[in-house]
């Protein structure tokens, strides 16, 4: 069957709503809504026009979380990859926040900085930035040495190396780092507001569930999850796109 | 072909009449522990194809790295031209075994690479680009990425960007060890062709003896821990016989077995 | 790095940080960061102090818990998934949304469904280790050596031999890759949920500590903390290692 990929993805789909329904009709708990349930209070959010505040609210910290993390982790990255000297200097502690439940540091950061933006700027940031500086200077770290060699055999200059056969040939591994950061991003950014203050999805998140509004709190819950994959797997479509000749797998998290 | 010599010689002589393009003068160069070269000394005439024949591990990769500018020896020096090598340079062009392509780039920026570096304005490394990607059979293939290649188109884009700058020296490491035979065959042909019509003076690192004696103008032989050079074969009787017959010139198969006779001993 | 010729051990650098902490703590930058020598004296103080005790044993049953569950269930899943078409094509849109979900987005969830304690933070730990198990346990059948499979049916081996003797060793290195990063994502994943159902574990003593600004109490359980993820990391990544032989020579 030519359709059978996409018969499949729907016909799971069907089943796992068609199950989340059943189990909202049973219910199985007072606090499981039915499928539809959630997603008509869905519709009504968007209509009244909450959820896009609510967006708005909750996208400032994440963008401007990512947007310095992304500028600082990939600066960094490369600046370790390329020098021993800070290779050594580091690459320790990028190593142990990437095994650390840095989600830990956040009371720390509510004392430091208050519950305002900053405090939520920075839980995005120590999410997102360990796994793009690993990535990216372990990417620069393993530019095959034949094409450095390459390089330098045709006279390039050290800018040239570094500008012309290192970046590029580090930026499919920089660009899935980068994604990985994004999905870090935005556990960050909900755990934020679930934990310092709640404010846009997270406020509608606790909000309704401080008034037993069930099917309001799963809609925004589904909402935040649908647009994290969706933005995730647009991201992937465009790595895919952007280095579909020298694309090298590459596990990381 | 100029390279007619009359008799095939050994040991480390070299004739008077040849003048010499590199030379390599009492070279050492340890990694750490491991004693990679010692002492080692070696002349390649110009216009000439000298061969590094030797098992793995013996250090032909490092020599032609060093001589390339790539990697300093400890002691000794490489001369070019009668100028000391310190460094890469102009007059040396590099073919790499794994042919170090950009898999972000086209065939012709691959190919105008070496020239992208040098500075050479984007029009006329095009042009130039244009006429080896022509010379080395891959005309039409200039817009093609290298993950749309065979390994033997590959290796050929390789050799054109080397070609593309025009160095007096070309420094080939097992250029063929990634194709197949059949590739590896033409490759050898169109190899003995280039020698002959380019004046260029050709270092060729192999670890196949048949691959040496069939191109090789000189053949140094290296033995292992530390490297150095045993001997000096010069191929010379069946040059002008034409590519179709060398492998069964009798001095052809002699020497293939003599080699064989001298490192079979080194073969664990 | 290289110093006189020296080559420094790998992680030798963060005696330096911690040295530099030192000073930013005694020169009194900031009260949020006091030196650290008086962080270590604290940590030596609490570390046998029942609270502690119990914040750190309840930490680890959740944190075993999540992680047992999320093995048990991942690994058949995946290999499940790895050898059945139609089962990896209903599942893995889901186990791949799931990867990349904020899973933080689904604790509040947990909260109302199970209630404020023990469950809800298993739970949350076992999804947050879940997925990457799963997937590499897929891939892992899925590059099994076709001609092991056949030789295996050739011997008359029943689908439960094939399964036990020949599925799961086949894909261990992969299975283990996955268990390693999932075990890291899990320690995450308790301690987002302890943070989040801050009644239990080291959420209740964060909030203790914090509301009495503790500074050298917080950071010497942030410590401990950060010591105990680097060292299951490593040793996950040591176990790998010691089958990545084989991995290479399938
Ligand atoms: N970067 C390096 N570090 C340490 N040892 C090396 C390095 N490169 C080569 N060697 C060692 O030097 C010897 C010669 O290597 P090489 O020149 O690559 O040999 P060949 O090209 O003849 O196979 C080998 O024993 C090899 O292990
Ligand atoms: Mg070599």
């Amino acid at each position: 069957m030519r359709n059978r990929p996409l018969f499949l993805k729907l016909l799971s789909a069907v089943i796992v709503f068609g199950a989340w329904e059943i189990a909202g009709r049973i219910p199985v708990s007072y606090a499981f809504p039915t499928f539809l349930e959630s997603m008509s209070a869905l519709v009504t959010l968007t209509l009244d026009g909450t959820i896009f505040t609510a967006y708005a609210e909750t996208l400032k910290p994440l963008v401007v979380g990512l947007v310095i993390s992304s500028v600082l982790g990939v600066g960094l990255g490369l600046w370790i990859g390329l020098s021993a000297k800070f290779d050594w200097l580091f690459s320790p502690i990028f190593v142990v926040m990437q095994s650390a439940p840095l989600a830990a540091l956040i009371p720390l950061l509510v004392m430091a900085y208050g519950i305002g933006l900053t405090s939520k700027v920075f839980v995005v940031c120590i999410m997102a930035m360990p796994v793009i500086v690993l990535n990216t200077s372990g990417a620069v770290r393993n530019t095959p040495s034949s094409i450095k060699e390459m390089g330098r055999s045709f006279l390039g200059s050290d800018l040239d190396i570094v500008l012309k056969v290192i970046i590029p040939a580090a930026s499919p591994i920089i660009f899935s780092g980068l994604r990985l950061g994004v999905s870090a991003g935005f556990i960050g950014a909900i755990l934020a507001e679930l934990k310092i203050t709640p404010t846009g999805v997270g406020d509608i998140i606790s909000y309704s569930r401080s008034i037993a509004d069930y099917p309001s709190m799963y809609a925004a819950i589904f909402s935040i999850i649908l647009l994290a994959v969706l933005f995730l797997n647009l991201l992937e479509k465009i790595e895919h796109l952007l280095f579909k000749g020298n694309y090298r797998g590459y596990v990381s998290d | 072909m100029a390279t007619s010599q009359t008799k095939k010689t050994t040991g480390s002589r070299v004739e008077a009449s040849v003048e010499i393009a590199v030379s390599a003068r009492n070279i050492s160069k340890n990694y750490g522990e491991t004693e990679a070269l010692k002492n080692l000394s070696l002349d390649f005439p110009r216009g000439q194809l000298t061969s590094l024949l030797g098992p793995s591990g013996c250090g032909k990769t490092t020599l032609l790295k060093i001589i390339g500018g790539l990697l300093s020896a400890d002691s000794g020096e490489v001369e070019v031209g009668g100028q000391a090598v310190t460094g890469p340079g102009e007059d040396r062009a590099f073919v790499f075994q794994d042919f170090a392509l950009l898999p972000w780039a086209s065939v012709i920026r691959n190919v105008a690479f070496g020239l992208e570096l040098r500075g050479v304005a984007k029009s006329e490394r095009e042009s130039i680009a244009e006429k080896y990607i022509n010379d080395v059979g891959l005309a039409g293939f200039e817009n093609s990425y290298p993950h749309e290649l065979s390994g033997g188109m590959r290796q050929r884009v390789g050799l054109a960007r080397a070609l593309s700058v025009d160095a007096q020296v070309l420094l080939m490491d097992e250029p063929f060890s990634a194709v197949d035979e059949q590739t590896r065959r033409k490759f050898q042909e169109d190899l003995l062709s280039l020698v002959q019509n380019e004046n260029k003076t050709f270092i060729f690192v192999t670890h196949s003896i048949e691959e040496a004696v069939y191109v090789s103008d000189q053949i140094a032989i290296l033995l292992p821990r530390p490297s150095r050079v045993s001997e000096i074969i010069k191929p010379s009787g069946f040059r002008d016989k034409g590519p179709e017959n060398i492998r069964r010139d009798p001095e052809y198969l002699d020497i293939v077995d003599k080699i064989w006779a001298s490192l079979r001993s080194y073969v664990e | 790095m290289k110093v006189f010729g020296y080559q420094l051990p790998g992680m030798s650098s963060l005696i330096l940080w911690g040295l530099l902490w030192e000073i930013v703590g005694r020169v009194g930058v900031t009260f949020f960061i006091p030196p650290l020598s008086e962080v270590f004296q604290t940590l030596f103080a609490i570390i046998g102090t029942p609270a502690f005790v119990k914040a750190l044993s309840e930490t680890a049953y959740a944190f075993s818990m999540g992680v047992f569950f999320a093995i048990v269930i991942g690994i058949p899943v995946g290999i499940l998934m790895g050898k059945s078409r139609l089962l990896d094509e209903l599942l893995l849109p889901w186990v791949n949304i799931f990867l990349s979900a904020p899973l933080t987005a689904l604790v509040p969830v947990l909260m109302v469904l199970f209630g404020f304690g023990m469950k809800s933070i298993i739970i949350t730990t076992s999804l947050f280790a879940i997925w990457i198990i799963i997937l590499n346990s897929r891939a892992g059948v899925m590059q099994i050596n076709r001609s092991l499979v056949d030789m295996a049916n050739s011997f008359g081996a029943s689908s439960w031999e094939a399964f036990t003797k020949i599925y799961f060793w086949a894909a261990l290195p992969e299975i283990l890759g996955g268990v390693r990063i999932g075990v890291i994502r899990a320690v995450k994943g308790v301690i987002i949920g302890q943070l989040l159902i801050s009644i239990v574990g080291f959420g209740a003593l964060f909030e203790l500590y914090s509301a009495n600004f503790m500074m050298t109490h917080f950071w010497a359980v942030l410590i401990v903390l950060f010591a105990l993820a680097f060292t299951i990391s490593e040793f996950l990544a040591y176990l790998e290692s010691r089958v990545a032989y084989y991995a290479a020579k399938r």
